[in-house]
């Protein structure tokens, strides 16, 4: 490839370094799938608008498909394959299994990387469109299923296993912070 | 059933999926992400024209760019035959691509171009002109247009005399109701990777049956069928719009003139011209009843669209062939022949447009007779089918209904509409009934027991999210008296022989019968306590006969739906409070993925009353914003807390009691939407989707809405 077209770039995926050259018109998430072999970031429409393609980029979630893989070098990036800790998985992954919150698959990873993120924008106390009250001294909101909804949005499920993943992500913000009711999971 | 050892039986158990870590880790390989050595990569070049023929397609510049190794068209396209008959009937000329110039629709492959690596085919494809003589295309669909015809093979049906059955009843609802085009955007766009290994065609294509498209795909490219093999190991929803599709076509032809693996993926925006969608209906429903809402006359005629080159007819007026009876009974197909890509199966084909106009029309019924809408319907409840008069192999709606109505809370309902207030939000309830046919295709499945004890059982079932791979193992597991954990479970290898496809609802209930007898002959055949040889012992089965013996009866699964809403009358927006379904639907075989399928029905349904509409437009022929942010598909927070619930309703034909549950949860959905906002605000919504505009639009002109 010419070097006016392509850069050698180095990513920094699931704590893992790799070095490649790509052509500048590669997105992160076709770096991951074609490129790296890590095809569990799906490609739902690679325009922005499905969310299956999430991925966690310093431990926000991105859209990788409307990433360049240039512009994500010296960012952490986590993928579904790096969100387990070895064979332990992560209690979204957990939850999702046990709730069948996906039928087909091909958005769960997205769903995952996405869950991951928002437990922890929760726990950090960020609003969103459902929360009540947004003054700092309100504190986090509760995590209602109404918050995990508007949440996680971005994420579509064609199968529509919304009550599903809206009650594992519950059941996951729970054992995140063991003790406290994640209310209206059910709700 | 047999039960295993421990005295309970696997099937009716709650059971994770077996492919459910494969899932969440990221591990399972979905077709476009099978890793062959010195893959390349096509992408389809679509016409901008809706009709017309190619004049010119200029390859050469584009040949001449970065790492382009191929570009076909009609002009040098390898022969593919067309002129055959598949599982589903005559092969869609779509198939047989760049054959000639023609230029039927908008979106119509015209050109394929494969690189090196997506990015350089991408760019080689948006870079090919193409030349076209384009001629005068007409896709305006509107009932009213003369030139629709009555399809063949469906004329109406009927018994009685509607003008007189009309004319005698004391309450009548004539309404006309509409359904727009529908895409079923399946999550993962169709992907098929290609190559010759070994002497043999290899690919792993996204699909709802291998053994459909293996039998094509040899057809198609003239080969011995033993030549092909294709697997589709994890397919990423399918809805009816996988069946053979182009982008195989594609993939096959370029790594066969090539020589080396070819993979083709399609685009989201070329899902909206290249592999079918829900047409849309136009219908008219009369109903004429007694005063009491006994109904003498029931006349449904629905016209969709179709288009030029392949005949597909949305059977919208069949659900009132099984639900209601009159005295008068007439149920009628149209179709609108135009310049349009063709419509096919899409989740629930004819029932949910058609279960949106005649339960909607139920309900206006209801309100004209002063009758509660569920009572209307128990005292229709026919013992026969209304039209073959033929026993239904079981009918449990009635238990749907009542039992339906005691849990979502029914009996506190207030019949009058708008009187239900919440802040800005005007509150309303509302039902539907629904159907949808059970059925079984004959299939073959193989067991074998193992030397180590275990089992192995083959059955070419495609899981496109069902959870098939499951359910096969716990049928499995209890027609050989053993643990689901001992029983292996292939399938999707158009190697395992000829089954049945995902769709229509059949395919669970098609395979599991294959697998059940299978496991049976195998336990015949084992000798107690003797050795199993190394390649085990196997035994193999064709349904064929058995299925053919099956006698006639009406074979039905049946629904409520409940919904409440909440409407907003100042901006038009209406939001699903809750969803309650209830089904009669056959032996359930594992309660955690049914209750998955039965919901993600009911969402399809409450997206279809609020969100799905695609627009073509008339200058263009092609639909306006094709994708994921032009057509609305419900999203997480359009979503409320959901409850579906089943009804004992083993079929007593089956060796299962099975019979489908694929597609009865969107039956009804839509219109138990449409009651519930008509009950919150007084108003009819009879177009769909029942958008803001319509809302507030409607209100304006409604009396005290």
């Amino acid at each position: 490839m010419s070097p006016a077209t392509s850069s050698t770039i180095t990513l920094t995926v699931n704590g893992e370094k790799h070095t490649l050259a790509v052509d500048h018109r590669t997105t992160l998430l076709d770096a991951l799938r074609e490129r790296l072999g890590l095809t569990g970031s799906k490609k739902g429409c690679d325009q922005g608008q499905c969310g299956a393609c999430t991925v966690l980029v310093d431990g926000r979630r991105t859209v990788s498909c409307l990433q360049l893989a240039v512009g994500a070098e010296g960012r952490e990036v986590t993928t579904i394959e790096g969100v387990a800790d070895g064979d332990r998985l992560h209690p979204v992954q957990q939850a999702f299994l046990d709730l069948d919150g996906y039928q087909c698959g091909y958005c769960t990873p997205g769903q995952i990387c996405s869950a991951v993120a928002v437990i922890e924008e929760h726990a950090a106390g960020w609003p969103s469109v459902a929360t009540g009250d947004v003054r700092p001294e309100a504190g986090a909101p509760e995590l209602t299923a109404e918050e995990i909804r508007e949440r996680m949005s971005g994420n579509l499920c064609r199968c529509g296993a919304y009550v599903s993943i809206v009650q594992a992500v519950a059941r996951a913000a729970d054992a995140r912070t063991p003790g406290t009711e994640a209310e209206g999971a059910t709700a | 059933m047999t039960a295993t050892a421990e005295g309970k039986s696997a099937v009716g158990t709650a059971r994770v999926r077996l492919e459910g870590l494969d899932k969440v880790t990221g591990a399972a390989k979905y077709a476009g992400e099978v890793d062959f050595d010195g893959l390349a990569y096509g992408h389809l070049v679509l016409s901008t024209v809706a009709r017309g023929r190619v004049r010119a397609v200029h390859a050469d510049p584009v040949l001449a760019l970065p790492g382009v190794v191929g570009v076909w068209h009609h002009g040098n396209a390898p022969r593919v035959n067309t002129d055959f008959s598949g599982m589903l009937g005559p092969v869609d000329p779509l198939l047989g691509l760049f054959q000639n110039d023609r230029v039927p629709h908008a979106g119509w492959p015209v050109a394929l171009v494969v690189a090196e690596t997506s990015e350089q085919a991408r760019e080689a494809a948006d870079a090919l002109a193409v030349d076209y003589d384009p001629e005068p295309h007409d896709v305006v669909f509107g009932a009213d247009r003369p030139e629709a015809y009555t399809p063949p093979g469906q004329e109406d049906r009927s018994k009685g005399d509607i003008e007189a059955g009309l004319a005698a009843s004391a309450v009548v609802v004539d309404r006309e109701y509409s359904t727009p085009e529908e895409y079923h955007n399946s999550m993962e766009p169709h992907a098929a990777t290609a190559r010759w290994e070994g002497g043999r065609l290899e690919v792993v294509d996204s699909n709802q049956g291998t053994p459909m498209v293996a039998g094509d795909l040899a057809q198609l490219f003239s080969l011995d069928p033993e030549s092909v093999r294709v697997r589709a190991e994890h397919v990423g929803g399918a809805f009816g719009n996988k069946g053979t599709r182009p982008h195989l076509v594609a993939a096959v032809m370029a790594a066969t003139a090539l020589q080396r693996p070819v993979r083709v993926t399609l685009t989201r925006r070329q899902m909206f011209s290249l592999v079918g969608y829900r047409p849309p209906t136009a219908q008219r429903v009369r109903l004429g009843a007694d005063p009491d809402g006994r109904l003498r006359a029931l006349d449904h005629e629905a016209c969709s669209q179709t288009s030029t080159t392949i005949e597909y007819t949305e059977l919208s007026a069949t659900p009132a062939r099984t639900l209601y009876d009159a005295d008068a009974h007439r149920t009628a197909h149209r179709l609108l022949r135009l310049d349009v890509p063709s419509p096919t199966f899409m989740r629930a084909p004819g029932e949910a447009p058609g279960s949106f106009a005649l339960e909607s029309a139920l309900d206006e019924l209801a309100e004209k007779c002063g009758v509660d809408p569920i009572e209307l319907r128990l005292r229709n409840e026919p013992e026969v089918g209304p039209l073959s008069g033929l026993p239904f192999s079981s009918r449990n709606l009635r238990a749907c209904l009542e039992e339906g109505a005691r849990r979502f809370g029914w009996a506190d309902r207030d019949p009058r509409p708008g009187v239900r207030r919440e802040g800005r939000w005007l509150l309303g309830t509302g039902m539907a009934a629904a159907t949808f046919p059970s059925g079984a295709v004959p299939s073959t499945a193989s067991a074998t027991a193992e030397a180590d004890g275990s089992f192995t059982v083959g059955v070419n079932a495609s899981d496109v999210g069902t959870g098939a791979r499951t359910a096969m193992a716990l049928v499995a597991a209890d027609a050989l008296d053993t643990d689901p954990d001992n029983v292996k479970i292939r399938i999707a290898d158009s190697d395992l022989g000829p089954a049945m496809i995902a769709g229509g609802s059949m395919g669970t209930r098609s395979w599991a019968w294959a697998v059940a007898e299978a496991a049976r002959e195998l336990r015949e055949r084992l000798v107690p306590g003797a050795e199993v040889p190394p390649e085990g012992i196997t035994a193999r089965t064709d349904t064929g006969a058995a299925i053919g013996a099956l006698a006639q009866k009406e074979r039905y699964s049946f629904a409520a739906q409940f919904a409440e809403v909440a409407v907003d009358p100042a901006s038009g927006e209406v939001r699903v409070r809750r969803m309650l379904g209830a089904f009669a639907a056959g032996r359930i075989v594992n309660p955690l993925t049914a209750r998955s399928q039965l919901l993600g029905g009911m969402v399809w349904g409450l997206s279809m009353a609020l969100h799905e509409e695609a627009a073509r437009d008339r200058a263009s022929g092609a639909v306006v914003g094709g994708d994921l942010a032009g057509y609305h598909v419900a999203a997480n927070a359009d979503v409320p807390d959901m409850e579906a619930f089943w009804v004992d309703d083993p079929d007593p034909d089956d060796p299962v009691g099975i019979k489908g549950i694929g597609e009865i949860g969107i039956v009804g959905a839509a219109a138990a939407i449409g009651n519930a906002v008509w009950h919150a605000t007084g108003v009819r919504h009879r177009h769909l989707p029942i958008r803001p505009d319509r809302v507030l639009a409607a209100g304006r002109e409604a009396p005290g809405a």
